[in-house]
């Protein structure tokens, strides 16, 4: 099996790597008039973010408010994987005898270090989210960062210890907030009588914007902070679940 | 030779990657090394993507530098003598070749009122923000299937006992005959 996987691989690898090698056909890397990167679409975003929006991180901008469906299901998609896992593993059994993890005393060094480096990590999170407009940065990683400093939390201790600050109820109702929170900059224009998702209206709504291009760049942080809220709790429901093999007490 | 390989090198990494992925889902026996290779598999698919939006040595990413400044239309609008031309005014001299020419030539003093005129970013200058953002959001849909994986194969381990996929086969037929 595993020669024959062997033979098969090695041939689509090497048609694979003929069809990439031809320099008519394939395009070089860093050609700026490959049609990747000589396409309208993408020559439009690179002239006119900042026209439209006043957001000068591109990425930003394609990611909350040209591209607002996708990003709003693909938030969509991290909720339904984290209830997925609940669904999947969660047990309300009484634990096994092999699952009894003795509620040890964190070590000195861990705990004062973790104790300085949680603010500092959670700060970073929302400079993260904040600045994901003008600098590397927003809703996703920002709230994959937020997420790690509660897991520290959970290793470092135990997991009741995390439980107590971030409850497994509080994180699921979390999830849903942030998705909720992300329709709503979609639901309020269509009040006002333009499309959903298309925050240029909620200049009429949104306080300190004068204009549409920033009443798109403050809903673009608005949306940001709803993915925020998603990714911070799916992650934490993800490590406490694998890692408690659905039980929620004890753990690693 | 030399131009050739820089050229491609990225390519043959991407379907090395993409190939060594591939077969470790296919060959491999336990499931955890499955899943590593869907993620060997996944990485090399956003590598393809990242590299197909690098562009010539002079770009860089696709974030205007100082803050947008230069290219602010509201900072431009804020340093011009007349502060009161409106948006559409703007956005009908862009539509102008005749005004663009202008707008590249004399910043600012054009004779519409003084208004400073941003400028226009070039595409050549940065990175194709298009596939970043794409991957962007691949990278949190993987994690999210990873995290679903590792929960359904530790349910299999819990039901089955072991993770290898032959003796996996044979637990399950035996249920299934009796």
């Amino acid at each position: 099996m595993k020669v024959l996987t062997g033979i098969v691989v090695t041939f689509v690898g090497l048609l694979l790597l003929y069809g990439v090698s031809d320099p008519e056909d394939f395009p070089a890397w860093g050609d700026p008039h490959s049609p990747a990167n000589a396409s309208p679409i993408s020559q439009y975003f690179i002239q006119k973010t900042i026209r439209d929006s006043e957001v000068p991180n591109m990425v930003t901008a394609v990611l909350a408010d040209y591209r607002g469906y996708d990003t709003m299901f693909e938030t969509v998609v991290v909720f339904v994987a984290g209830i997925a896992i609940f669904g999947v593993i969660r047990s309300y059994e009484q634990e096994d005898v092999e699952l009894q993890v003795s509620r040890r005393r964190p070590d000195v060094i861990p705990k004062r270090t973790v104790r300085l480096l949680i603010p500092i990590i959670q700060i970073f999170a929302l400079y993260v989210l904040a600045h994901g407009h003008s600098s590397p940065g927003g809703g996703f990683q920002g709230g994959v960062i937020m997420g790690a400093s509660f897991i520290m939390i959970a290793l470092v201790w135990d997991l009741e210890t995390a439980l107590k600050r971030f409850s497994e109820k509080l994180a699921i109702a979390c999830a849903g907030i942030g998705i909720l929170i992300y329709a709503a900059f979609g639901l309020v224009p269509m009040f006002y009588g333009d499309e959903f998702l298309n925050y240029g209206i909620l200049y009429k709504v949104l306080p300190a914007t004068d204009s549409r291009e920033m009443a798109r760049y403050y809903a673009m942080l608005g949306v940001e902070v709803g993915v925020m809220f998603t990714v911070t709790s799916v992650m934490y429901l993800i490590y406490a679940l694998l890692a408690t093999r659905g039980r929620m007490k004890g753990g690693l | 030779m030399e131009e050739f390989i820089q050229s491609k090198f990225n390519y043959w990494i991407y379907v090395l990657l993409m190939m060594l992925g591939l077969w470790g889902m296919i060959a491999k026996n336990n499931l955890i090394k499955k899943l590593i290779g869907m993620s060997i598999f996944q990485t090399a698919i956003i590598l393809f993507y990242v590299s197909v939006a690098v562009k010539s040595e002079e770009s860089t990413i696709p974030i205007l530098p100082h803050h947008g400044h230069d290219y602010s239309f509201k900072y431009a609008e804020k340093h011009a003598k007349h502060a009161d031309h409106d948006h559409d005014d703007h956005h009908g001299h862009e539509k102008d070749p005749h005004h663009k020419e202008e707008k590249h030539g004399a910043h600012g003093a054009s004779g519409h009122g003084g208004v400073a005129h941003p400028k226009i970013p070039k595409p050549d200058n940065f990175a194709n923000p298009l596939p970043h953002v794409l991957m962007l959001t691949a990278i949190v849909v993987g994690v999210a299937i990873l995290g679903l994986a590792l929960a359904i194969s530790q349910k299999i381990y819990r039901h089955y006992g072991t993770l290898e996929e032959d003796e996996l086969l044979k637990k399950v037929r035996a249920e299934d005959n009796g």
